[in-house]
């Protein structure tokens, strides 16, 4: 776009590639994290060593091993869940038309942990287990769809009702399967499963979390104008001449690829999808072209800091969906209040 | 040019148009009075083709610009972010507003003279203003025939003037066909060409401002006596109601 399209001030424009740059020394700085005492240099050393090869190298094989296999892929697992659950957070927020909404309010958080749940009762582990967990989290989604579908169009308020009846019923499903499990071992591996961890992760579930996101958050962000005029509501955009219900299924199906694959991964991690849109709309504004790019970079710099608290605070991990819920419900409450002070959540 | 004959539209089982003609040639205004419920609504979103029609003939001559009540947006988007996504149809399903765009809403806020507000946040604007904006969002859609769901409702006076002047501009100076719906026949007496009043399911009647709107039509229509009293200046019409008669007075 010319200069003359777009007279976004200095800071604004500034902003995005700012962002990126503290992403990359989070990202940097997140890797010398832990027993093995590393330096940000080094580690930008190590990794640089694989673009271009040096022929001195000023680091020990140990120190290679530790940033390449054993801290890496957990950091850059980190990045893709926040970056997938605030992108899919923010397209749900305009969908919905309700910034109070998150990933779990389309079944799929449920339905995926519900998966897991069954897998781990029944023994399945590995990669069984999350594609048992991503299919029953898109197979939800489905579910909550067609529920709130009357004659062809969903209305959104039936689309919210179904996906607190789906949810409600894998909840109640989870129960019974934690009824069920033998208290000594299965108990607490799914207890720990869905409390979320990244703790044992490596490149093939990095791979398989980039399978998960990365398109899907491609497609939402090409739908960005779309979702803008949804959130108008959908007879406005209907009025307007956007295809709705095409839109809203590409939206559903998109967000719940990424909420499934993430929940799959590391277990129900919550309140990212719901706080790091309003932290963007802050920045950048409610256009979702401006705003979903900087939620998703915001999102992978909190959840990086987020996994950093989490294996640094004690000696014994503790799971980030207790970190993220611990901070994230005081920061949602003031964004809460600012909203009902300004008088409706209109003015966030 | 609008032509309907004989249209029919239900909902479910339920009849809520039966059997309503009307027309308006190009550049003209049709303004639509009727009571609460009587179906104003449905007739617009049956002719921007969000409602299909049970029966009936409807012949529409032009692109449709659509600007529904006023409301309040979820979030905090700027005037331009509103009256880009007017846009739609000319930007593609994966796409987002380009140059092009940018200038054509920027030619629609400098004619209805509101370019100021570009870079303002929609939602803490005036009812007037944001009355405007709406009206640049269906405009921007480059369209010949703009429809209006009560645009003037919830406006003081000065902001109906404001609307109803650049309703009037809209059709005299660029040949934009208008049709709207308001509770106020005076609207109709300051610009309609042509005046529908729905009276109930089965009863349209439509004609000019000066053989439709008699006192006991709009005493029918409201189902409340309207005086109607007549300036020696201008011998324009104007009306209200009579809230301490207790009957409905026909006049023959």
């Amino acid at each position: 776009m010319s200069d003359t399209t777009k007279k976004a001030p200095l800071a604004r424009r500034a902003l995005f590639p700012l962002l990126l740059g503290l992403l990359l020394l989070t990202i940097l700085y997140s890797v010398t994290i832990g027993r093995y005492d590393l330096q940000v240099r080094d580690v930008a050393l190590i990794l640089w060593d694989n673009i271009s090869p040096s022929q001195a190298p000023s680091w020990t094989k140990l120190e290679e091993t530790v940033v390449e296999l054993v801290r890496l892929p957990r950091v850059l697992a980190a990045v893709l869940i926040g970056f997938g659950l605030a992108v899919s957070g923010g397209a749900l927020q305009g969908l919905f038309r309700n910034p109070l909404v998150d990933p779990g309010i389309i079944g799929v958080t449920a339905g995926a942990g519900f998966g897991g749940t069954l897998a781990i009762l029944l023994g399945i582990h590995g990669y069984m287990l999350l594609a048992i967990a991503f299919c029953f989290g898109i197979g939800s989604v489905v579910l909550v769809k067609f529920l709130a579908s009357v004659r062809g169009r969903t209305s959104i308020l039936t689309l919210v009702l179904a996906g607190v009846v789906i949810s409600a019923f894998f909840s109640a499903a989870i129960s019974i399967a934690k009824l069920l499990a033998d208290p000594f071992q299965k108990l607490p591996a799914i207890t720990y499963w869905l409390m979320g961890s990244i703790a044992s992760t490596h490149y093939g579930d990095v791979l398989l979390l980039a399978i998960a996101v990365i398109p899907a958050t491609i497609l939402i962000f090409l739908l960005r104008f779309q979702i803008n005029i949804l959130s108008l509501g959908e007879e406005k955009a209907r009025a307007l001449g956007t295809p709705v219900v095409l839109v809203q299924w590409l939206i559903l199906i998109a967000t719940a690829m990424i909420s499934a694959g993430i929940v799959a991964i590391s277990g129900i991690i919550g309140w990212v999808g719901l706080v790091m849109p309003h932290v963007a709309r802050a920045f950048v504004g409610a256009d979702h072209s401006r705003m979903l790019p900087v939620a998703g970079i915001i999102g992978a710099i909190y959840l990086l800091l987020v996994d950093n608290l989490a294996r640094t605070v004690t000696t014994a991990e503790i799971p980030l969906g207790i970190i993220t819920a611990l901070i994230g419900v005081p920061v949602f409450a003031i964004i809460l209040r600012r909203m009902h002070s300004k008088g409706g959540w209109s003015n966030d | 040019m609008i032509e309907v004959r004989d249209l029919h539209v239900r909902r479910g089982d339920k009849t809520i148009i039966d059997g309503c003609s009307f027309a308006v040639h190009s550049s003209g205004v049709l303004v639509i009075l009727g009571a609460n419920g009587v179906g104003k609504t449905t007739l617009l979103n049956t002719m921007i083709g969000v409602l299909k029609p049970y029966r009936g003939h409807m012949e529409i001559g032009g692109k449709i610009g659509f600007v529904p009540q006023l409301f309040e947006v979820a979030f905090s988007y700027s005037v331009m972010d509103i009256a880009l996504m007017g846009r739609v149809r000319h930007i593609g399903l994966f796409g987002s507003p380009g140059t092009r765009d940018f200038a054509v809403v920027r030619r629609f806020l400098a004619l209805l003279g509101i370019e100021y507000l570009e870079n303002r946040v929609f939602n803490e604007l005036s009812g007037g203003q944001r009355q405007m904006v709406m009206i640049a969002q269906a405009l921007s859609s480059e369209c010949d025939i703009l429809i209006l769901d009560e645009p003037c409702a919830a406006l003081d006076y000065r902001n109906q003037k404001v609307v109803i002047d650049v309703l009037r501009s809209l059709s005299r100076d660029h040949g934009i066909t208008i049709v709207f719906t308001t509770h106020v026949p005076q609207h109709a007496v300051e610009i309609a060409s042509h005046v529908l009043l729905m009276n109930s399911a089965v009863s349209y009647l439509s004609g000019t401002a000066e053989t439709v709107l008699s006192e006991s039509n709009l005493s029918a229509l409201y189902k409340v006596p309207i005086g109607r009293a007549q300036f020696a200046g201008s011998g324009k019409f104007t009306y209200a109601p009579l809230f301490h008669h207790e009957e409905v007075r026909h006049e023959p």
